[in-house]
């Protein structure tokens, strides 16, 4: 069955083609607006797929937080790397 | 390089870009706002429920003009709890310790206040500086002291949501540095402190969604007073 055409800049990352890597990188839409709509797609998608669901439960949230305490942990390894071998605290 | 324990509220930097920005839109990864549904699920309708049992609280007893307030305090509130909340986390960077944020947010919300009194009602407004009722010979004294009073709410709101936050972290700090080394001396001592602990979290906890209550409600009452 042919589908129709549909422009490199609009495919989803998985259906492009790795010779179409670059092509697709560079059309995204990178302006302010762009990147804010990037956040707000991906954050819509999680939320639909592990919080908004009839019975979510502490996982969805869980996840979330997990991994803010990971970025604030690799944020932070400049300053706390002075802490491992310190004699006096 | 000196390493101090009010390290931990040190605005972080990474390659010098100032990352309280990135801390302050943490808020928004967790509420998140469907209007697309009639009947939302658990932790929406809680959230609703809660949200919408605090605005009936704080906006009883203002009037009409005061309920024009509702948005900007409900999200205020929103805000300050979450980010008083996540800051208990570890590792995570509370930007309510910074006073510069407590204070800009509480300076102009105050003059507001006091701008709106004095331009709906200025008589009422200056009448604030005196109680009823006083005895004459006090009255200039008490009214030094009702200015002094009403021009160090905003410090007094910013410094108190600080203060409170950073004495928590404070306190956490010391005390589980303090159980760390007291496990391979003394392990009973330690028991002891790791429940003192356990303890001064669930108080943390408390104290963070109380600060943001507090403030909000102060600014109510400022409001109320004015309105």
């Amino acid at each position: 069955m042919a589908d129709r055409p549909v422009p490199v800049a609009e495919k989803r990352l998985m259906e492009v083609k790795l010779g179409e890597l670059g092509t697709w990188l560079g059309r995204r839409d990178y302006s302010p607006n762009g990147i804010v709509s990037m956040f707000r797609r991906a954050h819509t998608r999680y939320y639909n797929k592990y919080i908004g669901v009839k019975k979510g439960g502490i996982g969805g949230i869980a996840m979330l937080l997990a991994g803010y305490v990971v970025i604030s942990y690799v944020w932070s390894y400049d300053h706390l790397k002075h802490d491992r071998w310190r004699k006096h605290h | 390089m000196t390493v101090t324990l009010f390290d931990q509220f040190l605005s972080p930097t990474l390659f010098k870009m100032p990352l309280i920005a990135i801390a302050l839109v943490s808020p928004w990864l967790l509420h998140h706002v469907v209007t697309t549904r009639f009947s939302s699920e658990r932790l929406l309708s809680v959230k609703k429920v809660s949200v919408s049992a605090l605005t009936k609280h704080i906006f009883q007893p203002l009037g009409p003009l005061g309920h024009k307030w509702a948005l900007m305090f409900v999200s205020l509130f929103m805000f300050l709890i979450t980010l008083n909340v996540l800051g208990l986390l570890p590792y995570t960077f509370t930007p309510t310790t910074q006073l510069s944020l407590t204070f800009s947010l509480a300076l102009p919300l105050w003059l507001a206040t006091v701008l709106i009194g004095f331009r709906l009602d200025p008589t009422r407004a200056l009448a604030h500086m005196l109680p009823q009722g006083t005895p004459p010979l006090l009255i200039p004294v008490l009214i030094i002291i009702e200015t002094i009073s009403v021009m160090i709410r905003p410090l007094a709101l910013a410094v108190r949501l600080m203060a409170n936050l950073t004495a928590g972290h404070l306190l956490i700090h010391l005390i589980s540095t303090g159980v760390f080394l007291l496990t391979s001396m003394m392990p009973m001592t330690a028991i002891l402190a790791l429940a003192l602990l356990g303890l001064l979290t669930l108080l943390e906890i408390a104290v963070a969604v109380i600060q943001a209550y507090v403030f909000v409600l102060l600014l109510s009452l400022y409001l109320l007073e004015n309105v």
